[in-house]
């Protein structure tokens, strides 16, 4: 198979060779070939299965979704349901309770287990507007009473429903973006399962966001990314490859600013034991925002996103 | 000059095209009326006959909306990189350069300042025929510099905007672009800028999950296809017949999501009753 690849590149760099585009780097683009050709002889590309490994893990049926860890990690936890509006929305849990002695306000995605009628329930973790909508509700709860805001990011995407764009789905989150923009108390993200595209952001405009090790966090789904770039679903390992959604590589970017160790055979071979390590990593960062005002926060909050981005000037 | 528009984002009922051949770009996908360029612009790239409003590029919007003359591009020289080294079927790098040659634009996004009946604002314009006016890292660059310009010169800020969403080639940092543009949108909010929506046909996805929506006023042309996910998708996950203005901003109307549609005629004499309306800032 990565003959075939290296087939292909090396078809295409010559192409580069031949062509001369003027304005776009493409003398980097032969550069970077070439050091792709390189890399492929030394055989030390980070590996194909490797990042397919974490998709896999990612979504294992079997993997502790948020109301596992809340119930190993928050104690007196109460939930809340509902937007107020119109429903509530099994797909997204929230609610109050303590940790690590002090109150706290606790989102997230909720899939389902076990069987097809549970996982339907929870809408696969696929959230419509009116989960986002209850979101915004307890965070703005937290916000007046001065709770810390934790998430827990585990969604395939945003529900793709007619109801849910008739009931404004992008705008939602936007909204519960704009909404953790807004907050003047601590905000800590951990992406535990899927950060599938809006559906995660949306929960994830945190102080910090830490990712689980075996988790992935990316814009569009690797089938989604294969059918629309390779006109083909079938090639989604080749395009997580691709765009790498993996922890390590979230990290690089700077898009995390930790990995959250999981058990050595992944966060679903030892419930109690992935709990333990996400608990001890959520404390230390909550204990590290605790000395700054809720000014200082909303100010690091903004700032911390204002630098993504590459590109040149 | 505007592109065609990608099909996976296209309204499934468009006309098909006739004996499978592509439209000429001035015949109208309504009603078949051609007109020469000059018809076309005159009208500004409306159909005479049925009211069907064609895509427009960044430069000829702003040649529609503005003063003449007043248009003063910043942050120009912003070019995208290659942060993945991203390769699909063909390499980031290629496409970007494919784009810039089509378009003669830099990125899909041309951002500065402006004048409509004097009154001075800050302007991003998006053009489709860039990638699908996907945003990567120097559109959300770029939209997050004018907010900051908005503040520091105490003017409102109008972003016309069509795009298919968040630039997959770019990865995970398309996805940060979201909340980037989002905290920008925020500061201005707090500074008290007036921010001015205007959707296009089409503003989609990523683009709905962030700043599009966030305006303190979001108007949209008429047929505008404003949805977070399209019509494809959401038809093969429910797997019924959708509503036959699914995601159209007729619907998004209907169901209170959009301050007023408005005709291209219109949208100039509209933004300068805004202007005036919200005043001088600060």
């Amino acid at each position: 198979m990565s003959g075939e690849l290296e087939l292909k590149l090396r078809d295409r760099l010559a192409k580069l060779k031949r062509l001369h585009l003027p304005g776009a780097g493409i003398s980097d683009e032969v550069r970077r070939i070439e050091q792709q050709l390189e890399k492929m002889d030394s055989g030390d590309e980070r590996d194909e299965d490797e990042i397919w490994r974490s998709v896999e893990f990612a979504r294992h049926p079997e993997r502790p979704y948020t109301l596992d860890y809340i119930e190993r990690l928050i104690g007196d936890w109460i939930e809340l349901h509902g937007d107020r509006a119109r429903m509530d929305d099994p797909a997204v849990v929230s609610g109050l309770g303590s940790f690590a002695g002090r109150t706290v306000a606790v989102i997230g995605h909720q899939k389902g287990r076990g069987d097809a009628v549970q996982r339907v329930k929870r809408n696969f973790g696929m959230s419509n507007p009116e989960g986002y909508r209850k979101a915004m509700r307890v965070m703005d709860i937290a916000n007046r009473h001065g709770f810390p805001v934790i998430t827990f990011v585990d969604t395939p995407g945003a529900y793709p429903g007619v109801a849910a764009e008739q009931h404004g789905q992008g705008g939602a989150l936007a909204a519960s973006q704009a909404a953790m923009a807004r907050l003047t108390v601590p905000a800590v993200a951990c992406v535990i399962g899927e950060g599938g595209s809006g559906g995660a952001i949306a929960f994830a405009l945190a102080n910090r966001v830490l990712m689980q090790q075996f988790a992935i966090y990316s814009v569009i789904s690797p089938e989604g990314c294969a059918s629309i770039l390779w006109r083909d679903a079938g090639q989604a390992r080749k395009a997580a490859a691709a765009f790498r959604p993996d922890a390590v590589h979230c990290l690089e970017l700077g898009v995390i600013d930790s990995i959250i160790p999981e058990p050595k055979n992944g966060a679903h071979s030892d419930y109690d034991e992935a709990a333990k390590l996400l608990g001890s990593s959520l404390r230390a960062t909550l204990d590290e925002l605790k000395k700054m005002s809720g000014k200082d926060l909303r100010r690091d909050r903004r700032d911390r996103f204002r630098s993504h981005g590459v590109f040149a000037s | 000059m505007a592109g065609r528009i990608d099909v996976s984002i296209e309204h499934k009922n468009s006309p098909p095209e006739p004996g499978g051949s592509k439209k000429h770009p001035n015949t109208c996908p309504k009603c078949n009326s051609h007109y020469r360029d000059d018809e076309l612009a005159a009208n500004l790239r409306v159909c005479a006959q049925c009211d069907y409003h064609f895509p427009v590029g960044a430069l000829e919007r702003i040649e529609q909306l503005l003063d003449d003359g007043s248009f003063i591009e910043e942050a120009a020289d912003l070019r995208s990189a290659d942060p993945l080294g991203f390769f699909d079927l063909r390499s980031y790098k290629e496409r970007i350069a494919e784009a810039e040659l089509k378009t003669g634009l830099g990125d899909a996004m041309l951002m500065g300042q402006g004048k409509i009946e004097g009154l001075d604002f800050q302007l991003t314009v998006m053009d489709f025929s860039f990638m699908a006016g996907s945003m990567g890292s120097v559109v959300g660059e770029k939209f997050v510099r004018a907010c900051e310009r908005a503040i520091e010169r105490k003017v409102p800020l109008i972003s016309v905007n069509a795009s298919g969403g968040a630039r997959m080639q770019e990865g995970i940092l398309s996805l940060m672009q979201v909340p980037k543009t989002v905290c920008a949108v925020e500061n201005m909010r707090d500074a008290g800028i007036p921010f001015i929506s205007v959707l296009t046909h089409p503003t989609t996805a990523g683009l709905l999950a962030s700043f599009a929506t966030l305006g303190d006023i979001t108007i949209a042309e008429p047929g505008t296809l404003m949805c977070f996910t399209g019509p494809r998708v959401v038809q093969q996950t429910v797997r019924e017949d959708l509503p036959d203005d699914f995601g159209l901003a007729e619907s998004n109307f209907r169901f209170g999501h959009l301050d007023a549609i408005v005709r291209r005629r219109e949208l100039k004499p509209t933004l300068a009753k805004l202007l005036r309306l919200f005043g001088h800032v600060g």
